[in-house]
């Protein structure tokens, strides 16, 4: 599929996460069109049911960017994020989604090149994947509840 | 959503047959804290009110446990249970859905399996000396207890994951080899109780072509859940009569006691027993897992005050409406267990046992040597209590 352009839903952090892209922006450093941004205060308020509902409704790939370790604003909001997402992990895997599409990024607010550069891997990787197999029926979804 | 619907579920049910007598209130476990509910109030306000958009925004009809304590004293045999589900159906067509537990992340898992074609790798688990056949007469149905067991490996006191591996030791134990699918899927019970029919007959559809592939015509569960819905819920929704029939592992079990395919070691404990609501209310079994657990030398069963169809609910159900009121209703069956004086709380059902190791782990408004009984699950007892072949 040369045409899949791959969406993908980074939920980034009010202090580093979000800053990172907003600079990448401002700096004009290229990364996906993909990729939507939600902002959320903290990565340690992610949920695992954030994700899987992102999966439901046809998100291909998602993308966790928070503080570095140690660097937490809320001092550790982004280990939760980690551990949550450690245990997502091998769930996607048995489920068949594939543990492909959930990604996590510790980014310092200044590093915009950094962020852009993560967001182009990831969509790569997504593309090396493919779809998210409940696509076509969350195509004919109307959206969450 | 028309009052004629209420009307025919009221006649399916049996509701009008209502005596008010009470008794369905007085064994509520959600009335025992949440004080102006009621079994009866529900089919009363679901007859006063013209239309079902009030009560589905009610909480009362989302705080049922289904638990069919009810209906179990009822003289008249109303089917509340079946009541609460058919109105809870017509909630969901009005796009109306409950509050789920862990944000809905299961439920929303499940939708994910019932429409999504995905290839999945479910039986990774499932390797040497565990032996277990893409064929055969015989079908492990393990649903999400794998899934679950990934959840909530952190869980301190609460082993999920090892339930489906137990399951097939012991059938191998006995000389059965199960059949097992890397297609088949969730049974779909909570999306089923939280009136969500669509996708769950899709599941359904799923399940049935699943195990009709691997040319099964028993289903072993060790889930009371998934017992229930295969046995009650999935001839109604399947399109055509079920090449198989469902049985709980419990029952299999008992009856490789009798023929003397399963030997068991000197386990010495003292153990009591909480029937799961959908195993012992909804289907009925309640010797079998007791006949085992007889079975095994030095395991002594000591009952719990309210047992049987008596036997106090976890508190939550379809994975919806956990609230501060099932945490206090929680405290009453945990300290119910422990007064027992038993080491360790047996179940069949691992979510019963996750709700109540969630009230365990949370802060608890008694003193917490109360109700710290562990609890284990039936299968894991009974295969770590198989005798080892030499």
């Amino acid at each position: 599929m040369a045409d899949f352009e791959p969406s993908i839903i980074a939920f980034t952090c009010q202090w580093c996460g979000y800053p990172s892209a907003i600079l990448a922006g401002v700096n004009r450093i290229e990364y996906p069109a993909g990729v939507n941004i939600v902002r959320v205060m903290c990565t340690g308020m992610i949920e695992p049911s954030y994700i899987m509902r992102a999966l439901e409704y046809g998100a291909d790939g998602i993308v966790i960017v928070g503080c570095q370790m140690e660097n937490c604003h809320y001092t550790v909001g982004n280990k939760r994020a980690q551990e949550r997402a450690e245990i997502l992990w091998p769930l996607l895997d048995m489920m068949g989604l594939g543990a492909g599409r959930l990604r996590t990024e510790w980014i310092n607010a200044s590093e915009r090149v950094k962020f852009a550069r993560a967001m182009r891997e990831f969509s790569e990787r997504l593309k090396a994947l493919g779809p998210n197999p409940m696509g076509a029926a969350a195509a004919d979804k109307e959206g969450p509840r | 959503m028309s009052e004629n619907v209420i009307k025919q579920l009221i006649a399916d049910t049996h509701a009008f047959d209502c005596v008010e007598c009470g008794k369905c209130t007085s064994v509520c476990p959600m009335t025992r804290h949440k004080k102006d509910f009621a079994p009866r109030l529900i089919v009363v306000k679901a007859m006063d009110s013209a239309s079902i958009e009030k009560l589905a925004h009610e909480r009362d009809l989302w705080a049922c446990t289904t638990c069919g304590q009810c209906s179990a004293v009822c003289p008249y045999k109303v089917d509340y249970t079946e009541f609460i589900r058919g109105l809870r159906a017509e909630g969901a067509l009005l796009d109306f859905s409950p509050e789920c537990v862990q944000g809905g992340l299961m439920q929303s898992m499940m939708r994910v399996m019932a429409n999504a074609p995905l290839k999945q790798d479910r039986l990774a688990w499932a390797k040497a000396p565990l032996r277990i056949a893409d064929r055969g007469d015989i079908y492990l149905f393990t649903g999400c207890t794998k899934h679950m067991g990934a959840i909530f490996r952190d869980r301190k006191g609460l082993d999920i994951d090892s339930i489906a591996g137990s399951a097939v030791r012991i059938m191998n134990a006995a000389g059965v080899v199960p059949a097992m699918s890397q297609d088949e899927v969730c049974c779909g019970h909570d999306l089923n109780w939280i009136g969500d029919e669509d996708n769950f007959a899709r599941l359904v559809d799923k399940n049935v072509a699943a195990i009709r592939a691997t040319g099964a015509k028993t289903v072993v569960f060790t889930c009371p859940e998934g017992l229930r819905t295969f046995s009650k819920d999935y001839p109604l929704v399947a399109e055509d009569d079920l090449p198989f029939k469902a049985v709980h592992l419990s029952e299999l079990i008992a009856g490789w006691i009798k023929d003397g395919s399963l030997r068991f070691k000197e386990t010495k404990k003292k153990v009591t027993y909480h029937d799961a609501c959908r195993l012992g209310r909804h289907m009925g079994v309640y010797d079998p897992p007791r006949e085992v657990l007889r079975a095994i030398p030095g395991v002594e069963l000591v009952e719990l005050e309210n047992n049987r169809d008596k036997c106090l609910c976890c508190g939550v159900s379809g994975g919806i409406s956990c609230d501060a009121d099932t945490k206090l209703y929680q405290m009453d069956k945990l300290m119910e267990a422990k007064r027992t004086g038993a080491e360790v709380m047996l179940s069949c059902c691992h979510k019963c046992q996750l709700h109540l190791n969630c009230a365990q782990n949370d802060k608890v408004p008694v003193d917490r040597s109360l109700i710290d009984i562990p609890m284990q699950d039936f299968t894991v007892f009974v295969a770590n209590a198989l005798e080892e072949k030499k």
